[in-house]
């Protein structure tokens, strides 16, 4: 399987003058920036990417002036999957670090606000919290998982050469653009959306980049058919490019101005933004990661898909009516009724595709139930695919108009949300890491007590925050609606804010607990690459490719 | 057709990803921007002021949308709560649109005009000292940091160039607007009055010295929801029933 393929001459190294331009312009139209600005937001930001440019083009030179890296002479590109699962697990830890402060924010506003920092307060940690967390942690999943699991089902290296390095550094200076402009005060307001106009167009060349690395890839391979994990990467891939472009169409104040004025307005507006806004979670969030549910719990069970047909089913279905589901964010507001109610009705058809999904990932493990006792890996997969379940059972179940007048605005979204976030992307990162580590550095896991160690942390640290949430976000509705016996509002909006004291406590107990578990797994990945076992085997079996293509 | 046809050809799987996902937005979304209806004629609405669309910058900035909605629904209690149900002509002018999606702080949709000045400037310096129950954060600095209204002319623009109808003498006078509007002691507002119906004009943070962002901010929370006259706004003709 390692075939050792000798390092042609190649001729045809575009990526050798292309990722060298790329960063050159970069640095170039930062030091512009930098110098003629009038915006000091502007100026922090130029710095900071002009700086991460520089680091990223000393490390290029680093690895390809006057060699070949030794990565380059394998079989399939491993070391930018490495890399990726580093950066994961980076801001994996920050993420939830931020998502923890914040919830002692509103725990306990007194201790943890500093009225002199204005980048500490919840208006602007927020923002950090989510985009960490999705974009950072879990596109790094998506990206590094993607590149593994394209590889090994086309068996075909990587295509572009080092493009690859350049999505992966590309991105990565994207996050970091992001996170350090709303801690400045830099943001578009619009949720999951929010970094200003210069760095989504960097972002936008980084996903073309992507695309291209992925699409490349796929032409390259020995397979006749491409697998099913990579239907949902290329459904991930391509429909988030659509809504990023679409939702991001904005006029900046000027070149040398971080500020820039959304074209749409208002109702056309909001439900682009939603139409955006779901949809990441729908192709981010889900169809992303259940190309990692389709490649890793086969994979790990040793069986193969449990339908060929209902994948086919549920992909074409899922992304279909995913797209529709946006205006169950906006019911009972300003937009027009019909345009409402379709929202809901996909919302509530969105159950069938998903649980479809679930069905298929979970009966994979037909005739495998009892790794379940003795795999911790494989069970962190499996309850996340139970948690995917629930989570698209409850999203349906909240899109019901009668049912959202009570749960929006409320704790139950932040609840609904983080169910899935916690219990589905998380954990089934999280298994797939597990997985991949092993695999890429060649190691025995180092300990699989820490994994039940970290299942168990964190499971108890998802149904703490999950509980409390609910409870918390139904008691608001039904407060804020609540009348005395003389028809008036029985309770005062500040009153609804201190009967969430408790819950929003609990909740951040739960969060703790849940970053406790993460921290344990990074302890046990870093014992694995340092001191693990070595695994004289090679990989495990090949790619089950043939599973779903029957 | 057989899937197997899409399996073997990515350009062909490509291609039939991308209509399929097109399907659901270009018949849910595009006909909100020609379908008539889609906003309501309302008398009242007029573009931010200066002072306000600088206030309504730091609103944004600040990330006030993460916790303050400015969508009121179509509900009873919610109506009875924070005024009239929000109507789709109230945020034509906002880009982006402020309605926000929690409500871990109160509506702001008409918060104006409902607490004073003082109210707001004591609440957002210690919002603890005002409401004992709140968890909001401290927003001292926005009274000690001067706004910096350099390109508030290129903010008037860029809001013409996304379709706000500023007036040509609207852009000419930005600043001289900005400056009157927070200048208690200003001689003549009447050309700003009449380029901006209902303009409130006064120190608005308690510094008549400075411009503070405070002033811009207070400004801007002062006239949310102010725009609309609901006693002659009639809920039920045809043209608002949607």
């Amino acid at each position: 399987m390692q075939v050792k393929t000798a390092a042609a001459p190649a001729p045809t190294r575009f990526d050798h003058w292309l990722v060298p331009a790329v960063i050159f312009l970069g640095l170039m139209l930062s030091l512009i920036e930098a110098a003629r600005s009038p915006d000091p937001r502007m100026v922090a930001q130029a710095w900071i990417f002009g700086t991460s440019l520089a680091a990223m083009a000393a490390w290029y030179m680093w690895r390809y002036v006057g060699r070949t890296p030794q990565d380059e002479t394998q079989h399939y590109a491993d070391a930018v999957v490495k890399a990726g699962v580093g950066a994961s697990m980076f801001w994996g830890v920050g993420g939830m670090l931020v998502g923890v402060i914040i919830a002692l924010q509103l725990s306990f506003p007194s201790l943890f606000y500093f009225p002199d920092l204005a980048w500490t307060n919840f208006g602007r940690m927020r923002p950090l919290h989510t985009s960490a967390v999705i974009f950072a942690f879990g596109g790094n999943v998506l990206i590094a998982t993607s590149f593994y699991v394209v590889q090994r089902t086309c068996r075909a290296r990587l295509w572009g050469g080092s493009l690859s390095w350049f999505v992966f550094w590309g991105y990565n200076i994207f996050i970091v653009l992001a996170g350090t402009g709303y801690l400045l005060g830099v943001s578009q307001s619009r949720e999951y959306a929010e970094p200003e106009w210069y760095a989504d167009i960097w972002l936008t060349i980084v996903w073309v980049c992507y695309l291209l690395t992925f699409l490349g890839t796929l032409w390259k391979r020995k397979e006749p058919h491409i697998y099913v994990a990579n239907w949902f990467y290329l459904a991930f891939i391509v429909t988030i490019a659509v809504l990023h472009l679409v939702n991001n169409m904005a006029v900046p104040v000027s070149w040398l101005e971080t500020k820039s004025y959304s074209l749409f307005s208002g109702v056309q507006d909001a439900l682009t933004q939603w139409w955006y806004g779901h949809n990441a979670v729908g192709f981010f969030l889900t169809a992303g990661f259940l190309g990692i549910m389709y490649y890793f719990i086969p994979k790990r069970a040793e069986r193969p898909v449990y339908s060929y047909r209902l994948s086919i089913l549920h992909f074409w279905s899922l992304i279909f009516i995913y797209i529709w589901a946006g205006p169950h964010h906006l019911l009972y507001t300003a937009l027009p009724e019909w345009a409402q109610t379709l929202g809901m009705t996909f919302s509530i058809m969105l159950w069938m595709p998903s649980w479809g999904g679930m069905i298929n990932g979970m009966m994979t493990l037909s005739g495998a139930w009892d790794k379940l006792r003795t795999d911790p890996v494989l069970r962190m997969m499996v309850v996340s695919v139970a948690f995917y379940g629930m989570a698209t059972f409850e999203g349906p179940a909240m899109s019901v108009k009668a049912v959202n007048a009570l749960s929006h605005y409320t704790n139950w979204t932040i609840g609904h949300v983080h169910s899935g976030a916690l219990g589905w992307v998380a954990y089934i990162s999280f298994g797939a890491i597990y997985c991949l580590v092993p695999w890429l550095w060649k190691k025995k896991l180092y300990s699989n007590a820490l994994v039940e160690w970290h299942f168990w942390l964190s499971t108890l640290g998802i149904v703490l925050y999950i509980t409390s949430m609910w409870v918390a976000g139904i008691m608001q509705g039904l407060m804020w609606r609540a009348y005395n016996e003389f028809g008036f509002l029985e309770y005062a909006f500040s009153e609804v804010v201190q009967a969430q004291h408790p819950y929003y406590i609990i909740r951040a107990l739960g969060g703790m607990l849940f970053l406790a578990g993460t921290l344990v797994m990074v302890f046990n990945l870093w014992k694995t690459i340092r001191s693990g076992a070595p695994v004289t085997a090679a990989q495990p079996a090949q790619a089950l490719a043939a599973g779903a293509a029957e | 057709m057989s899937h197997a046809w899409l399996e073997k050809n990515s350009m062909l799987l490509l291609i039939g990803i991308i209509i399929v996902i097109a399907i659901g937005g270009a018949v849910e979304i595009a006909p909100l921007f020609w379908v008539g209806g889609t906003v309501e004629k309302v008398a009242g609405m007029r573009p931010y002021t200066p002072l306000e669309l600088e206030g309504r910058n730091i609103y944004v900035r600040e990330g006030c949308y993460v916790c303050h909605s400015q969508q009121i629904r179509t509900l009873r209690d919610e109506v009875e709560r924070y005024g009239h149900y929000s109507l789709a002509a109230e945020s034509m002018y906002d880009h982006p649109f402020q309605w926000g999606s929690e409500r871990t702080g109160p509506d702001l949709a008409r918060v104006g005009g409902k607490y004073s000045d003082d109210w707001h400037r004591a609440h957002m310096a210690d919002p603890r000292a005002v409401v004992p129950e709140s968890i909001m954060p401290p927003y001292k600095f926005l009274f000690e940091t001067p706004l910096d209204y350099r390109d508030v002319k290129k903010l008037l623009v860029a809001n013409q160039d996304v379709g706000v109808p500023y007036s040509a003498d609207q852009v000419a006078h930005a600043k001289e607007d900005l400056e009157a509007q927070a200048d208690p002691n200003a001689e003549d507002v009447s050309d700003f009055k009449k380029r901006y119906a209902k303009a409130q004009v006064r120190d608005f943070d308690g510094d008549p010295d400075h411009i503070t962002e405070g002033d811009a901010l207070i400004a801007y929370l002062q006239m949310l929801g102010t725009l609309v006259d609901f006693k002659s706004y009639q809920a039920d003709a045809p043209g608002h029933r949607r």
